[in-house]
């Protein structure tokens, strides 16, 4: 290695990053903050994982659906049109839009259901936010022939009824959420309830790397495979990833891109959403704002009042609504090893204009949040530099939400 | 000795069953909180469990769910919840106190200056539901510096070997959850309940009390044989919710339910003065 690498990697404690540890802690971050009753379940769930994961069989179905089901590898696209605009550094867009579904959400998904028919389990639940990962979910479930429940809350499936009507042409029931702010954190409240309620024959696939252990660990490595790709694609055209830059609300498209180069000279940029503005208390960004707590079963950061109550979030996009973020960012923001920046709804709404009419591709509000981030800091980077946005989803799903903002009827 | 000990040995003496009801803080609002535990000694309660309210409560169900809403509407916090208990304390020196709730509200607190408030205003011991024991290390010996009990809670799900794993880091009693689902849920197996406390008794060394799903006072004598303790809750917030507007309707309701389940755990022992 390098000296002035290993240098940096040593400033960071990255040298000997091996995350997580035995009971799922990322440093003080992670764990397993869970009722009695899930403890076994997790357990089992843990164990299984662990001995499927160098599996070949077990690695071989999961290819199998990555190349046959999903779409796998998806491009890594050169933005020239925009790269121009701004006159800075080379953007590049990994489309995970173009995945089966529209977004990365089933990168993971299929991975758990995977493990679920391994496990014996007939029955998937799931939680959702924006719709996303609960359409990947019922997709995978459809692709399985399991059942499967997706719980939603009621505030989310007035913004994305279109997701909720392919969720239930897939043939899953969608739940809706009455309780607290209704939307993804109740959600996944209710999701935990019914699982323990229902262990025996229930798989619950989380859609985040938040979570009690084994989840974040889990989806981080289905996931992972996005980042996998990048590092082959740059390498095939001969560039070097200066910059890497995804959006956060739980964190599984940002992990998935930079859980491979964590020990690269890459930078890391995590785009939190900022919602009217980080002063102005509407927002969603715990890692910029937020303190250290304990939420759904992971210690993280987490956006709450005084009395340690969870706050309603912001943000006008529904997949990074929630109040906390996965544990391993939580980790790599204190080791510095990622900048976690944000962007509010206005810079986002501009981005996703800006590039549907430069690229043509219409990007999800969530993805917008990367997009705004990276169009600033590519004007700061020198010509000739990459900078590499998770393009996590497409905004079919977000016509309706931007059409209303914008006063048009549809 | 601590008080929920010398509470078990006296009710074991008199051969009794010990009744813990469980009410949420600050629901419908604090004062009524203090009437409504008064009520609860008073017609045949020797523990109170008072739930600290939480936004996200997820192994709740939708009833208690609501209590915790209706208590922070009203931001009640850990603060309010220990002067509470200091008031309860100014008539009542000898019933034992369990708060039970979820880690971030104490984590946000601190756990020294939880613990010591909790001591001080004449709380005995917490039971945090999101905390199973693999966590729960340093805030237990935390706890046990500041002279608090540490409830912890063991599932239909929970193998021999991991219950004595528990008792390591348990004290006061031991928490049986009769039933794998959230609170107030409806699905009771009676004889299975049973025979797996008859198991789990055989194994433990603190007092076992079972809850989850114990609604009326059936179910409540039946499970009694093979426990020492019996935990109503979302019965008794199920009243609150109904009369949440009319303090003595509550007290009312609260007292003839408790009486009866009172009534029937003590049904032998009275039955059999009359020989």
């Amino acid at each position: 290695m390098k000296t002035h690498l290993k240098k940096r990697l040593n400033d960071f404690n990255l040298i000997d990053y091996n995350y997580p540890d035995s009971n799922g802690h990322y440093g003080i971050f992670g764990g397993t903050f869970v009722a009695e009753t899930l403890i076994e379940p997790l357990t089992d769930l843990r164990k299984m994982y662990h001995n499927l994961k160098n599996d070949s069989e077990f690695l071989k179905e999961l290819y199998y659906e990555y190349d046959n089901y999903v779409g796998r590898p998806t491009p890594l696209y050169f933005a020239k049109r925009l790269t121009e605009k701004i006159n800075g550094a080379n953007i590049f867009l990994k489309r995970e839009d173009l995945c089966h579904t529209g977004a990365h959400k089933i990168n993971n998904t299929i991975g758990q259901a995977i493990l679920a028919k391994k496990m014996g389990k007939k029955r998937i639940i799931a939680e959702t936010g924006a719709g996303q990962h609960g359409v990947a979910a019922a997709t995978v479930a459809a692709r399985l022939g399991m059942e499967c429940v997706v719980f939603m809350g009621e505030q989310d499936i007035y913004r994305q009824s279109q997701n909720v009507y392919k969720m239930k042409l897939l043939g899953a029931e969608v739940v809706p959420v009455t309780s607290g702010s209704k939307t993804l954190k109740d959600a996944l409240n209710e999701a935990l309830r019914d699982w323990v309620a229902n262990v025996d024959d229930t798989f619950y696939i989380i859609g985040t790397v938040a979570g009690p252990s084994p989840y974040p660990e889990l989806v981080r490595d289905f996931q992972a495979i996005i980042g996998r790709e990048v590092i082959q694609q740059m390498q095939d055209i001969n560039k070097k990833a200066d910059a890497l830059v995804a959006c956060v609300g739980g964190g599984s498209n940002a992990i998935g891109l930079f859980y491979p180069f964590i020990d690269s000279e890459s930078k890391m940029f995590g785009i939190e959403a900022a919602g009217n503005g980080l002063e102005t208390g509407k927002h969603s960004a715990p890692l910029n704002k937020g303190k250290v707590g304990v939420l759904h079963g992971n210690r993280t950061y987490l956006l709450e009042d005084e009395n340690g109550q969870i706050i309603e979030t912001h943000s006008i996009s529904a997949g990074l609504d929630y109040p906390g973020v996965g544990p391993e960012h939580a980790l790599l923001k204190d080791l510095g090893r990622v900048k976690y920046e944000s962007a509010t709804d206005k810079d986002a709404l501009k981005a996703f204009h800006e590039l549907s009419r430069t690229e043509g591709i219409i990007p999800a509000l969530e993805t917008s949040h990367a997009i705004a981030y990276a169009i600033k800091l590519a004007k700061k980077m020198k010509k000739g530099e990459n900078i590499i946005v998770n393009l996590s989803g497409r905004g079919d799903k977000d016509l309706n939400t931007v059409a209303k903002i914008e006063g048009i009827e549809i | 000795m601590s008080r929920i000990e010398k509470k078990f040995n006296k009710l074991k003496s008199e051969n009794k069953t010990c009744l813990i009801s469980y009410i949420t803080a600050g629901d419908p609002t604090i004062s009524d909180t203090l009437d409504i535990m008064h009520t609860l000694v008073k017609s045949g309660t020797n523990i109170i469990e008072l739930g600290v309210p939480f936004s996200d409560p997820m192994a709740d169900g939708p009833i208690i769910q609501r209590a915790c809403e209706r208590a922070l509407i009203q931001n009640v916090s850990c603060l309010h919840i220990f002067q509470l208990v200091k008031n309860f304390r100014e008539l009542d020196s000898e019933t034992p106190i369990v708060l039970m709730g979820y880690l971030n509200p104490i984590e946000i607190m601190g756990y020294e200056v939880f613990a010591k408030s909790a001591y001080d205003s004449g709380v005995d011991a917490i039971l945090v539901v999101d905390l199973p024991h693999e966590e729960a290390g340093d805030i237990v010996n935390i706890f046990k510096k500041h002279k608090l009990e540490s409830i912890f809670l063991i599932a239909p799900n929970t193998k021999i070997d991991r219950i004595k794993e528990i008792l390591k880091y348990a004290s006061g009693f031991l928490y049986y959850i009769s039933l794998k689902g959230v609170t107030g849920a409806t699905s009771l197996d009676i004889s299975a309940t049973v025979k797996q406390l008859q198991f789990i008794n055989k194994s433990i060394n603190l007092p076992l009390a079972v809850g989850f799903g114990i609604k009326d006072a059936n179910t409540a004598k039946i499970l009694s044989s093979n426990a020492d303790a019996i935990v109503i809750g979302s019965a008794i917030v199920n009243i609150i919710e109904n009369e949440q507007n009319n303090n003595l309707k509550i007290n009312d309701k609260i007292k003839s339910l408790m009486n009866s389940i009172r009534l029937k755990l003590d049904e032998d022992l009275i039955s059999g003065a009359k020989i």
